[in-house]
């Protein structure tokens, strides 16, 4: 609990300090603008505000019991939702609302965010979960992966946190046909980048008194790219000898993950083995519904369930979850500063999952979503 | 009149145009007509079929040996002929010797142990050039949980297919400028459509109903959206299998996905995925793998050659076992192929003759007896 505590506070001091160090690579300097006292957002009328995408599928329901719960104990967030969705149906404007998005996001510097669909077809549009991302350079994707106390899954004493680099790597969205039935799809590595959040890495692991940290790749086969991921990632190690160091290829890391999971602590990585790593991660503690997550940046921060999941096939059932984003909104509620409220809110999810009687159908249960918020309201009058 | 005239002379000139493209589409279509990787070879004067047996290092030549007599002891029709690989340099390239190349070329199958491939050489491994020179395009890993031996998942039950030469292994990279790297994905229509044809193919050919492509198309629209798009253009030959598709995402959360079902799916995915559901079942040591070349078709233990129990015949033999009954199945001596893989799993799932690796105290020769004795 306690690790869990300071670790959201630190976060984001972390993902400042990273890229203002630039001791190792002079060329980074660009990256590295002065940042001067810890950033909050303004404050209006005693209240923050707080940019809301509720997302697609199951988002409008745990955005829902995110409102409901901040509601009841009167959390000072005012929401400014937008209702930007990526599921294109008629004359609708998806990519105006996604400004407006990224304009609110732009001015609270703090959002909480849902899920957003995106189409499978050549023809559908980017991904505006990706695009948002590299827009507000939220570079650092941090998911956190741990047992619930009380909810028994196939593995005890997971405690590992993975932190994927988010705005580059297969996720460019560079892809080119040279001749029909022949694409090019492009991964992009940079020095500057793979440094950022190397130190991003290793600054959270030291402010949250983690041993190891652990850079998974490809460099085997991706002599180049991943070759160059690594290698940063060990330069920059040099700065921080009292952390425990190793790399692993990303499948002995995935079959290493679903047999002996304790052996990881903090792992670092390019943005697709991210992908594959978090949801390996949420199988082993049990499914992605209960995993927090955010994306950190050097101005903003967006908090979403760590799995990514948009969940179309249990949409509107009021089935849904909304564990994930619970934590996700008091991991906010910690890099706002106010501890107390996410300590609170944080506290009654555990004690309802702990207590076992309400819960949810991917947790075993046959609670639905709203039952599983009236638990939390009760627990937390109870308190 | 004339306006006619031009006219049809306008669709005479259309239609061949026409044809060209529609050939084109058909010639799209690689490979329509054959079964893909079909196995070609034939028996030899003593009505058996010779293959082609590379040892490997290590504890390979023990786990081979176990091989080697259960086959006899099964009385497979099965000759061995055992071809050393270590690399030779040639024209200032690290190779593998011809002897080797030219028995796989005649036998068009072969058994392979692991091999130590030496780190930090700067040289391509030699599973990468046996890939390359018999165009091993793909990779089938059955992962099947074994009774008898617990993990944390039970009832995992499938058969991965890794595209195996194209992808995000293409080896095409780049520094564009100083600390910036391009690393190229090639994805064809031509290679995929090789390997989802194979997938429903095999998925034919073992009864499996259900085949899945596994992508990340959301992001990656053009080259995961064509190996997608194929997918679904072949699985409209095969009507009576139930072809669905899933994100990458979905696959690694949900483990009780691998159940009766054939997935399909690029390189890197697939190298991932198959190392994961090895995992899934207890490690490397218990699965088996195919690579499926166009012509010849090499099964192999996946796990490494193991030096420090070399010689103490302390060594599980059940991936190269596993994988000599693929080879087995692969060749249509489906007899044969179903009374050493039940002889196999009965022995592993009574538990009394289990190796160090798999929590029993047996050697690795009285393992070997203990599979013997089932046939």
């Amino acid at each position: 609990m306690l690790s869990s505590r300071s670790l959201t506070q630190t976060l984001f001091r972390t993902a400042k300090a990273s890229s203002s160090r630039n001791a190792v690579f002079p060329a980074t300097r660009a990256m590295a603008t002065v940042v001067s006292d810890l950033f909050k957002p303004t404050k209006y009328g005693g209240k923050y505000t707080v940019t809301l995408i509720p997302g697609d599928g199951i988002g409008a329901e745990v955005t829902e019991s995110v409102k409901t719960i901040f509601k009841s104990g009167n959390v000072p967030v005012e929401w400014e939702q937008v209702d930007v969705t990526g599921v294109v149906t008629g004359n609708s404007h998806p990519e105006e609302l996604f400004r407006e998005s990224v304009n609110s996001l732009r001015r609270n510097k703090v959002g909480l965010k849902g899920i957003l669909y995106t189409p499978v077809e050549r023809s559908g549009h980017q991904s505006f979960n990706v695009a948002l991302r590299q827009e507000l350079d939220i570079y650092a994707s941090v998911v956190l992966i741990k047992n619930m106390p009380g909810y028994v899954t196939r593995h005890s004493n997971v405690d590992m946190c993975i932190i994927r680099e988010n705005t580059e790597g297969e996720y460019s969205g560079l892809e080119h046909q040279s001749v029909p039935g022949v694409v090019e799809s492009l991964k992009i590595v940079t020095r500057m980048k793979s440094e950022r959040i190397s130190k991003f890495a290793f600054s959270f692991a030291t402010a949250n008194q983690r041993k190891k940290v652990t850079c998974i790749h490809k460099a085997n086969i991706m002599k180049l790219a991943d070759g160059l991921f690594r290698s940063t990632f060990h330069e920059v190690a040099k700065a921080y000898p009292r952390l425990e160091v190793n790399d692993l290829i990303v499948d002995n890391a995935s079959m290493q993950a679903v047999s002996r999971p304790q052996q990881f602590d903090v792992l670092v990585m390019p943005n697709l083995y991210g992908s594959i790593l978090s949801n390996i991660g949420a199988a082993l503690v049990g499914g992605p519904g209960i995993i927090p997550g955010c994306n950190m940046g050097r101005e903003y921060a967006v908090f979403e369930p760590g799995c990514r999941h948009v969940g179309l096939d249990i949409q509107g059932r009021d089935q849904a979850n909304p564990t994930a984003l619970i934590l996700s909104a008091t991991m906010m509620l910690r890099h706002l500063g106010l501890d107390d409220h996410a300590t609170r809110i944080s506290q009654a999810v555990y004690d309802v999952v702990a207590d076992g009687k309400v819960r949810t159908k991917d947790m075993g249960g046959n609670s639905t979503t709203h039952d599983f918020t009236n638990a939390v309201l009760k627990q937390m009058e109870r308190q | 009149m004339s306006a006619v005239r031009c006219l049809s002379r306008g669709l005479s000139f259309a239609r061949p145009a026409f044809q060209t493209r529609s050939f084109l589409i058909q010639g799209n279509k690689f490979y329509s007509t054959n079964k893909v990787a079909q196995f070609k070879g034939t028996k030899n004067q003593n009505g058996n079929y010779t293959v082609t047996f590379i040892e490997g290092d290590g504890i390979g030549p023990e786990i081979s040996k176990s091989v080697k007599d259960i086959f006899a002891a099964a009385k497979a029709p099965i000759e061995w002929e055992s071809v050393d690989v270590t690399p030779i340099l040639k024209d200032g390239k690290t190779t593998i010797p011809d002897v080797a190349i030219n028995s796989v070329k005649k036998n068009l199958v072969a058994l392979k142990g692991p091999l130590a491939t030496p780190i930090g050489k700067g040289h391509v491994s030699l599973n990468l050039t046996l890939r390359r020179t018999f165009n091993l395009f793909a990779n089938v890993r059955p992962c099947r949980s074994i009774a008898g031996y617990k993990t944390a998942y039970d009832d995992v039950d499938t058969i991965l297919i890794r595209e195996n030469t194209e992808g995000e292994y293409s080896g095409i990279e780049h520094e564009v400028v100083e600390g910036v790297v391009q690393s190229i994905k090639l994805i064809t229509r031509e290679a995929s459509e090789r390997v989802l044809r194979f997938a429903f193919q095999h998925a034919e050919a073992i009864g499996q109903k259900k085949v899945r492509a596994v992508h990340k198309a959301t992001i990656m629209k053009m080259s995961d959206g064509l190996f997608l798009s194929t997918a679904r253009e072949v699985a409209k030959d095969f009507p009576h299998i139930e072809f669905s598709e899933e994100l990458l995402d979905n696959m690694t959360t949900n483990p009780n996905l691998y159940r009766d079902i054939l997935l399909v799916m690029p390189n890197l995915y697939g190298d991932i995925l198959s190392d994961m559901c090895a995992g899934l079942i207890g490690g490397l040591g218990l699965t088996p793998s195919g690579n499926i070349g166009d012509e010849c078709s090499i099964f192999e233990a996946v796990h490494g050659s193991a030096p420090d129990i070399a010689g103490q015949d302390l060594a599980n033999p059940t991936a190269l076992l596993l994988s000599s009954v693929m080879m087995l199945q692969h060749m249509g001596l489906n007899s044969h192929a179903e009374k050493i893989q039940k002889a196999i799993f009965d022995t592993l799932a009574e538990g009394k003759a289990l190796t160090k690796d798999l929590g029993g105290n047996a050697t690795r020769s009285q393992f070997t007896e203990a599979v013997i004795s089932r046939l």
